[in-house]
């Protein structure tokens, strides 16, 4: 499944990474060499195998319904939050106009 | 079945619908972070770390979260995945922090279930109809993007994101906008009664992605489009209205529906397409893999089943087994507060058929002219089954018990209290009845002749007039047999 | 007096529990020595006042006597773990100035068992690269040179310390910290100590908190220590690990006393070989440390078995879809509008910054992963790669598990050769990723695996062995290390230059 340069524009729009034409020659060649590499996975039987989910047996574990019971977890820390915005504007991160 | 069909220059269309209704689950902190929940805060200040997307932050699942839920998918007959996983939806956008959304999309929480919404011929729903409900999935809520603060810059506040949202996915089963009004309406009443939603539309706990297509009867199902995030039960039956009506138009002008994402202006009354999701169709859905699969046990599941409430239609049931009308089953169910409140009031000994009458006429007149939620209601269930059992056991009767409620709404006392000191318990003296009667037949011989000459709706008169004689305090039925006799 | 700054942990901690020095005394060694390697670029911020505070601390604590596990030990911390207060940039452009305002579990954890911080550690960017040559903070030069190194290498070149814990095993090797912590999504521990002549454990997924740790790939990522030895390792792990409520995918078991159980008697105990890492053409001197090592484990009690991976040669690739797959996911949020680098060309909307900011900040490493994750994802692909990554994965986990009924550990190299060039594996992505060829596998099964120094190879340049354990026996491991570290007799360190 070679990929050519506007599949290489399309992911890199997806991924929100402006590229250059030359970086779209060079990462053409350079992700279908990473490519094709992966691709001898095809070749293993994986018959009746499911996915692997959880890579060393363990559960989840559910948290209990409180508020800030952990200050690490917990809001009302705003001055933290907000402490290394490119933009902070009056308790808010502030953004380019958004048009919806 | 429902009737509703859109007639266009070729004919008559048939309006298929499906609802995504996100409802937010009634917790105290977030879904995966410890940040509070409430409405209204300042801007940021419930955002935790994790809900910030700081580097290194991870989710831990909250437990009320899953358990409100799986009872939500248990109240709709649903069957509940003892396992499942939160899945990352990626894309990019300001009130998105962590640039994924955790969802569930391969393996939700509650799978197939359905509801029922009731016949309502007003509404044109001839007969009642089963709605199946696809899934039930656990996801994070976004933040709030606010454009109207700055003239060149849209303001990001985080407080509500991460906080969890059922998505509850209808089948295409609906056929009318009355139709989905109906279904909103009834999940939202299951919302409230299981307690895993307040249903409260206005603040945005609850909101509808509402898919609509057309096609000529029989026709398999035409492309439809998505409108995300209408509040409101109208608005949700205008979107339909109006978007099967321009899909109408479009083609039969020779267009095609294009499979797309709108955005309802409710000013205007019209849907447009939303062009800030053009990457729609490429979320790379992928299984989070900072969460492990969430396995349930049956100890789990028992609680949840257990904790359950009786649901509406169990409850309607009920009250219909009780000789309750179908009418006031149906209102007296639809909000659970009012079901609570009747339910409170029969546990207190009062007999169904007159208590949900009594409840359906005087108490609900009486809080809407009050402006007052039941919830807030002056009088209690204890006070008005007391008042109610005045007039059982004819101590009261009824005309006076309307004025003995009218004072425990003023005064706030009991009803036996009030009785008591205005005098008003009724009398079956014969003889004080008998004195007054003499009097109304001798003050009205005009009318006692006609009805000796065979009027005899005039009847009704003379109890009347006897009654306003005895100030309303004489027991009915002895007026009533007394003056069959007098009259005899 | 002795130099301070050849002392181990063990030696600092007993030393300075003796009373032999104070705390300060070691602090401002190392300070010196940090002060002093700017050659090297191991540090992206130097903390000397951290590392000063602490071991006053301890010192006040030693007068008290309420010293700690650590207590006037300073450390490296790789600048992957948040620090409040302190830069935490991942060797990024995109969270350059970034300061947080809270400390990682597993950093926080070892201030709490007393140790300092001399700085923040370089590393390669988002950790992603085996020779630390992606830094946006420039490379980090191993201390290392080669000797003869042969007609094609050339000699005294500067050598990569391995990666992406390159900053912390240039350091260590360097003695500007006794120890320092790694973290290891696909070698990222087992690598640079290899390369430069140290001992490094990851141990099994899960053991210590990812909390605060800036994110690479989620379900591979694990923390752990670097340290010149075996017992190094053990103290720093025993005061890294540890089950945290903040990780859903914590580990909620015991933290065992590593360090007093340490024995490298192997008596009873099976080491398996696994045949497939014979690798075709692979470096003589790999061959011959291996077999060095067979030899040591041997002398130590052990029974030596054969054993088979099968699935061992689609590791790599399986890994370099999954792991990309997931950074590009959690490379999401640096997008410019919370924190780190922002982009605003001018006139430009949202998504234009995003796509900005996001070229400016990202290296090309990081990109290509990003690009790599974020296709193998895309609609249509999914299962074709990843589905098919993650069946691989399970059956290269059941290779272990299969193993593990015939044998307690796996010996097997580190990495394929000795430390490069710099420069040398950079035009080739390919290359560069078949570095990891053998630290890899127990990565995808989330197993515990450490890499001791062994020998040196013909260019005078060390060479690592690995010991792959059960989930849970890190113990076994570090037995097993201990074994070979106390026949290896590994004594080599890099002659001072900078």
């Amino acid at each position: 499944m070679a990929i050519d340069q506007a599949t290489v524009r399309k992911i890199a729009s997806l991924a929100r990474i402006a590229i250059s034409d030359a970086e779209a020659t060079a990462m053409e060649g350079e992700l279908n060499g990473i490519l094709g590499w992966v691709e001898q996975l095809g070749e293993v039987d994986v018959t009746g195998v499911e996915p692997m989910t959880a890579v060393i047996p363990n559960t989840l574990r559910l948290r209990d319904d409180v508020v800030d019971a952990d200050p690490l977890t917990g809001g009302n820390r705003r001055d933290d939050v907000l402490a290394n915005a490119p933009e902070p504007q009056h308790g808010f991160f502030g953004v380019p106009k958004v048009i919806e | 079945m429902s009737n509703y069909t859109i007639k266009g220059e070729t004919g008559e269309w048939e309006v298929v619908i499906g609802l995504e209704v996100h409802a937010q689950v009634t917790s105290n902190a977030k879904l995966f972070s410890g940040a509070a929940t409430a409405f209204g805060a300042e801007p940021n200040t419930q955002v935790s770390l994790v809900d910030a997307a700081m580097p290194g932050m991870l989710p831990v699942p909250n437990r009320e979260c899953i358990r409100q839920a799986v009872r939500t998918g248990m109240a709709i007959d649903a069957q509940i995945n003892k396992w499942s996983r939160f899945d990352r939806k990626n894309y990019f956008y300001a009130d998105l922090p962590q640039g994924y959304q955790i969802s569930q999309l391969y393996h939700p929480l509650v799978g197939e279930g359905s509801l029922t919404i009731e016949a309502d011929e007003k509404a044109g729903i001839a007969e009642a109809k089963r709605i199946g409900i696809e899934r039930i999935h656990v996801e994070q809520d976004a933040g709030k993007l606010m454009h109207d603060q700055h003239p060149t810059m849209s303001y990001v506040d985080l407080n509500r994101s991460g906080v969890a949202l059922m998505e509850i996915v209808s089948k295409p089963d609906m056929r009318s906008p009355a139709e989905a009004g109906a279904y909103v309406r009834k999940l939202r009443a299951i919302l409230r009664y299981v307690g895993s939603c307040d249903g409260n539309m206005e603040e945005g706990s609850m909101r509808a992605d509402v898919n609509v297509s057309v096609r000529k009867p029989g026709d398999a199902f035409g492309t439809r489009t998505e409108t995300k995030n209408v509040n409101s039960v109208r608005f949700v039956m205008a979107v339909i209205e109006g978007e099967a009506k321009r899909q109408v138009a479009l083609i039969e002008s020779g267009g095609t529906v294009v499979q797309e994402t709108r955005l309802y202006d409710p000013d205007r009354n019209e849907t447009r397409s939303m062009r800030s999701k053009e990457d729609a169709h490429d979320y790379r859905y992928f299984p989070d893999p900072d969460l492990l699969p969430l396995e349930l046990d049956d100890a789990f599941l028992d609680e949840c089943r257990a904790s359950l409430p009786e649901l509406p239609d169990a409850k309607r049931a009920r009250y219909i087994g009780e000789g309750i009308s179908a009418y006031n089953a149906d209102v007296l169910t639809a909000e659970v507060e009012a079901a609570r409140w009747f339910d409170a009031l029969l546990e207190a000994g009062a007999k169904p058929v007159a208590a949900a009458n009594w409840v359906t006429s005087e108490l609900f007149g009486a809080l809407n002219r009050l402006g007052k939620d039941i919830s807030e209601s002056p009088v209690s269930p204890a006070q008005a089954a007391e008042l109610l059992g005045l007039v059982a056991d004819g101590t009261i009767s009824g005309s006076i018990a309307k004025q003995v409620f009218e004072k425990m709404l003023e005064s706030g006392d009991g009803a036996a209290a009030i009785v008591d000191r205005d005098g008003l318990k009724q009398t079956s003296d014969t003889g004080a009845i008998e004195a007054e009667i003499a009097k109304v037949l001798s003050a009205n011989a005009d009318k006692v002749a006609q009805y000796k000459g065979g009027k005899e709706a005039l009847f009704g008169f003379f109890v009347g007039q006897t009654m306003k004689a005895m100030q309303g305090k004489a027991n009915p039925q002895v007026v009533n047999e007394l003056l069959k006799k007098a009259l005899g | 007096m002795t130099d301070l700054t050849n002392l181990t942990v063990a030696q600092i901690r007993d030393g300075h529990r003796a009373g032999d020095f104070s705390a300060v005394e070691v602090a401002e060694a190392f300070n010196a020595n940090v002060a002093g390697a700017k050659a090297l670029n191991a540090f992206i911020v130097e903390t000397p006042e951290h590392a000063l505070a602490a071991a006053k601390q301890a010192d006040a604590d030693r007068a008290a006597g309420t010293l700690k596990p650590l207590s006037g030990v300073p450390i490296g911390m790789k600048d992957l773990f948040a620090t409040n207060g302190v830069q935490t940039t991942a060797a990024s452009h995109m969270l350059e100035g970034f300061v947080p305002r809270y400390e990682s579990t597993v950093s926080q954890k070892l201030w709490d068992a007393g140790a300092g911080m001399l700085g923040k550690l370089n590393l390669d960017q988002f950790a992603m690269g085996s020779s630390n040559e992606t830094s946006y903070f420039g490379n980090v030069i191993s201390p290392w040179r080669r000797k003869d190194g042969g007609p094609n290498l050339k000699e005294g070149a500067a050598l990569a310390p391995g990666g992406s814990s390159g900053g912390s095993s240039a350091a260590i090797a360097a003695r500007l910290c006794p120890a320092a912590t790694g973290t290891d999504t696909g070698g990222s521990i087992r690598q640079p100590a290899a390369f430069t002549g140290i001992s490094g454990i990851k141990p099994t997924y899960g053991r210590c908190s990812r909390w605060g740790i800036v994110a690479f790939a989620s379900s591979l990522d694990q923390a752990g220590p670097m340290a010149r030895d075996v017992r190094d390792c053990a103290i720093m792990l025993q005061n890294m690990a540890g089950f945290d409520a903040k990780d859903a995918t914590s580990l909620d078991l015991p933290v065992p006393d590593w360090e007093a159980a340490l024995s490298g008697d192997l008596k009873g105990k099976k080491v398996g070989i696994p045949r497939e890492y014979r690798l075709d053409g692979i470096d003589p001197d790999i061959d011959a440390m291996w077999d060095a090592g067979i030899a040591m484990l041997k002398d130590a009690g052990a029974e030596v078995v054969e054993i088979s991976l099968p699935h061992t040669k689609y590791a790599l690739p399986a890994y370099y879809i999954i792991a990309p797959a997931e950074a590009s996911s959690n490379l999401a949020r640096y997008d410019g509008v919370r924190y780190g680098l922002r982009d605003l060309p001018q006139g430009a909307g949202l998504q234009d910054m995003y796509a900005a900011t996001r070229a400016e900040g990202f290296g090309p490493e990081v990109k290509r992963r990003i690009m790599i994750g974020t296709y193998v994802l895309s609609a249509g692909f999914y299962d074709a790669y990843y589905t098919q990554a993650q069946k691989v994965r399970a059956l290269i986990s059941r290779d272990f598990t299969a193993a593990f009924e015939t044998c307690d550990v796996i010996l097997a190299p580190t990495a394929p050769s000795a430390a490069f060039g710099l420069g040398e594996k950079t035009a080739d992505p390919l290359a560069m990723y078949l570095n990891d060829v053998f630290a890899v596998p127990a990565s995808l099964a989330g197993l515990p695996a450490m890499s001791v120094p062994a020998a040196l190879n013909r260019e005078e340049l060390p060479l690592g062995l690995q010991i792959i354990g059960k989930a849970f026996d890190e113990q076994g491991v570090l037995n097993a290390g201990l074994a070979i570290e106390e026949r290896a007799s590994f004594t080599a360190r890099a002659e001072k230059w900078w």
